[in-house]
C-alpha cells in the first residue's frame, strides 16, 4: 500500500436518498496519471470533493498520504493541488497577485512565495503576462493559470477536474503536455473528464464511472482487451466486390461494421493485418487502405454498455 | 468524530489583508465613502451654523455638533444611523456568494485553511473598512468644529465622542453580519442585497410601528389610560422590550445616553425615583456608560449571533455548483 497516494474503500455519498457515489474503491499510485472518466453526473466531481474533504463522506474510508480528509483536512489539502471544474480567478488582480494570494493561504514562507509564483507561471508559459489582469485572459490561459497554481503548491497529488473542457484542440494538446511534465516531476495526477478520447493518451490507468459506480478500471489496453475481447481494431477501405462478406470469412475477425462507402471497421482477436490484406486482394478487390487503430476508450465504453444492455 | 486538527484561524490574516485592500481600492467603497462624507459634513455644517449663536450656553458644546438638527437636514447621528447600515450592507452583501459566482470559492477552500478563516477574515476586513471611514469622518467633524467654533473640546467631550465612535462601529458590525449572512444564504448577489436592505427597512422603519401595534393588542388601554390619554406601564414596557430587538433602537438609545449627558434613564421613570435629583445636571461619563452598557452589549451580542448563524450555514454548504 505504501506506493498509493490516494486510497479509497467503499466510498459512498448520499444526497437525500440518492446515491451520487455508491461504494467505489480507488487506488492512485505515486507518480502516475490516473483518469477518472465517465459521462456528466456519474459522480466524478463528488468523488474528488470527498477526496479533498470539501464535502462530507456518507460512508467508506479515504486515505491521502496517510491522512483522512474528514479528520485532518488541512494536512490533506497541503498534499493535494486542485484545479476545479471551470476555475475562476479575481479578474481585477493580475496573474501574479492571484497566485500570491493562494500561496499565502497555502502558508508558504514569505521569502519563498515570489520565487514559487514566478517559476510556476513561467512553466505554464504565462511568464509574459505575469503582471496582466486576469480579466483579459482567454479560457485557455485561465486553465493554464490554474495549472500553475497546482504546480506552485508542489503537491504530491494534483487533482484536475475537467481540465480540457471548453478548450480548443491546440490548447488541449498544450495542457496535456503540461500534465505529462508534471508526471515527469513525480507528481501523481488525477484527471477527471467526460471526453474519454482526449485524455486517454496521457493516462496510465483509468477508471470508468457510471451512475456512481466504477464499472471498469485498468490501463486502456487492458480495458480494451477485457471489453472488446481481442482489442485489435482495423479500419479498412476497399472496393470492387462484396467486401463485407470477404472480410467476414477471415478467421479471427469478430465483428465487421460498414461505415458507409468503401469503409469498414473490423474488430479482431489477434493481429489480422496480413490475413485481411490477403483475403481482400485474392478476392479480386482493390485494397485502398488498412490501418490499425489504437483501441479507443469511447469504443470500449460504448461496447461495454451495449453489451450490458443487450444481456439485461 | 475526532476533533479537527490545526488552527481555525490559519489564513484569516491573509484573507483579511486581501479583502481589506479590495475594499479600500474598490469603486463601491469610493461611492459609499463620498456619500457618507458629504452627507455627514453637510449635517455638521448646518449644526455649526446653528451653534454659533448659542456658544457659551452649553457645557457640552462639542457634543452638540453631533446631535444638533437643523431643518431640512437631520442631525449628524441620524445621518449615520441611516448610512452606516447602507455602507455595511454594501460591503457585505456579496462577500460569500461573490466568491461562489466567480468560481473562486472551491479554489480557495482547496488551500489548507478552514472555512472559518475565510468568513472571519472577510468579516474583519469589512469591519475594519467601516472603522477606517468612520474614524476619518469623526476626525473631519472634530476638525471642522475646532476651526469654526474656535472652542477646544474638553476631555470628557473627547471621551464621549470616542465612545460614540466605538458604538457606531459595533452598529456597523451588526449590519455587516446581516449582509454576510444573506450572502451565505442566497446564491444571487442581487437577492442577497435586496433581502438585507429589506431587513434593514423592516427593523428601522416598520418595526417601531409593528411594536406599538403588538403592545396595544396585548395590553389594551383601560378606562384610566383613555381618561389620562397615557398608555399603561405594561404596554410601555412591552413596547420598549420589543423595540430593542431592532439594532437601530439600541444604537439610538446608546447615543442618547452617550451624547446627551443629562440623560438619566432610557425607560419609563417614576416621580418617586426623581426625588432629590437635580434636573438638568449632567451625569458623569462612567454613569452614562453604565446606562447604555446593556444596549452596547446587545449590539455586540447581536453581531456575534448573526455571525454564528452565517458560519453554521456556510459550514454546511456544498462547494460545488
Amino acid at each position: 500500500m505504501s506506493d498509493n497516494v490516494i486510497t479509497a474503500r467503499g466510498l459512498r455519498k448520499l444526497y437525500g436518498k440518492v446515491a451520487a457515489v455508491d461504494g467505489i474503491d480507488l487506488d492512485v499510485h505515486r507518480g502516475e496519471i490516473f483518469g477518472l472518466l465517465g459521462p456528466n453526473g456519474a459522480g466524478k466531481t463528488t468523488t474528488i470533493l470527498m477526496l479533498l474533504g470539501l464535502t462530507e463522506v456518507s460512508g467508506g474510508s479515504i486515505d491521502v498520504g496517510g491522512f483522512d480528509p474528514m479528520r485532518e483536512p488541512l494536512e490533506v489539502k497541503r498534499r493535494i493541488g486542485y484545479l476545479p471544474d471551470s476555475v475562476g480567478f479575481y479578474d481585477n488582480l493580475t496573474a501574479r497577485e492571484n497566485l500570491r494570494y493562494t500561496a499565502r493561504l497555502a502558508g508558504f514562507a514569505r521569502a519563498d512565495i515570489e520565487r514559487r509564483v514566478a517559476t510556476a507561471l513561467e512553466r505554464v508559459g504565462l511568464g509574459a503576462v505575469i503582471d496582466k489582469r486576469v480579466g483579459t485572459f482567454s479560457r485557455g490561459m485561465r486553465q493554464r493559470l490554474g495549472l500553475a497554481e497546482v504546480q506552485m503548491k508542489g503537491a504530491e497529488v494534483a487533482i484536475l477536474d475537467e481540465p480540457t473542457s471548453g478548450l480548443d484542440p491546440e490548447a488541449t494538446f498544450e495542457l496535456l503536455e503540461m500534465i505529462r511534465a508534471m508526471k515527469a516531476d513525480g507528481t501523481a495526477v488525477l484527471i477527471s473528464s467526460h471526453l474519454l478520447d482526449r485524455v486517454q493518451a496521457v493516462c496510465d490507468r483509468v477508471a470508468l464511472f457510471n451512475e456512481g459506480h466504477i464499472v471498469l478500471e485498468g490501463t486502456v489496453s487492458e480495458l480494451a482487451h477485457r471489453v472488446l475481447g481481442g482489442g485489435y481494431i482495423y479500419d479498412l477501405e476497399a472496393e470492387g466486390g462484396a467486401i463485407e462478406k470477404i472480410i467476414s470469412t477471415v478467421s479471427g475477425a469478430r465483428e465487421v461494421t460498414a461505415q458507409g462507402g468503401p469503409r469498414f471497421r473490423i474488430l479482431a482477436e489477434r493481429d489480422l493485418r496480413a490475413d485481411l490484406a490477403k483475403a481482400v486482394v485474392s478476392a479480386g478487390a482493390r485494397l485502398l487502405r488498412l490501418t490499425a487503430l489504437e483501441p479507443s476508450l469511447d469504443t470500449v465504453y460504448r461496447h461495454y454498455f451495449e453489451g450490458r444492455h443487450g444481456t439485461a | 468524530m475526532a476533533r479537527r486538527s490545526g488552527s481555525a484561524f490559519t489564513g484569516a490574516g491573509t484573507v483579511f489583508l486581501k479583502e481589506f485592500a479590495d475594499h479600500l481600492g474598490g469603486a463601491r467603497m469610493l461611492v459609499l465613502e463620498w456619500l457618507v462624507l458629504l452627507t455627514g459634513i453637510g449635517a455638521v455644517y448646518t449644526a455649526i451654523q446653528n451653534l454659533k449663536q448659542t456658544t457659551g450656553q452649553d457645557p457640552f458644546l462639542f457634543l452638540r455638533l453631533f446631535t444638533q438638527a437643523q431643518d431640512p437636514l437631520p442631525s449628524f447621528v441620524s445621518v449615520l444611523a441611516f448610512l452606516i447600515p447602507l455602507m455595511a450592507i454594501g460591503l457585505g452583501f456579496d462577500s460569500v456568494n461573490g466568491e461562489f459566482n466567480r468560481r473562486t470559492l472551491s479554489r480557495l477552500l482547496a488551500q489548507p485553511i478552514y472555512r472559518d478563516a475565510l468568513l472571519l477574515g472577510k468579516f474583519l476586513a469589512g469591519l475594519a473598512t467601516i472603522a477606517v471611514s468612520l474614524i476619518t469622518l469623526w476626525l473631519v467633524v472634530i476638525g471642522l468644529g475646532l476651526i469654526t467654533l474656535g472652542v477646544p473640546p474638553n476631555g470628557e467631550e473627547v471621551a464621549r465622542g470616542a465612545a460614540f465612535l466605538v458604538v457606531a462601529i459595533f452598529y456597523g458590525g451588526v449590519w455587516l453580519a446581516v449582509a454576510m449572512m444573506c450572502s451565505v444564504f442566497f446564491r444571487s448577489a442581487a437577492t442577497s442585497a435586496l433581502v438585507a436592505l429589506g431587513l434593514w427597512l423592516l427593523v428601522s422603519v416598520l418595526w417601531p410601528l409593528i411594536v406599538q401595534f403588538i403592545a396595544t393588542a396585548i395590553y389594551p388601554p383601560g378606562a384610566a389610560q383613555i381618561l389620562f390619554g397615557q398608555p399603561s406601564l405594561h404596554q410601555i414596557e412591552l413596547q420598549q422590550a420589543l423595540s430593542r430587538i431592532s439594532p437601530s433602537t439600541l444604537f439610538a438609545e446608546s447615543l442618547l445616553g452617550i451624547l446627551h449627558p443629562t440623560t438619566r434613564a432610557l425607560g419609563p421613570i417614576f416621580m418617586s425615583q426623581l426625588e432629590g435629583a437635580v434636573m438638568g445636571t449632567p451625569l458623569s461619563l462612567s454613569q452614562s456608560l453604565l446606562l447604555v452598557w446593556p444596549q452596547v452589549i446587545g449590539l455586540v451580542a447581536g453581531t456575534i449571533i448573526l455571525f454564528v448563524i452565517a458560519y453554521v450555514a456556510f459550514q454546511r454548504q456544498e462547494v460545488r455548483a
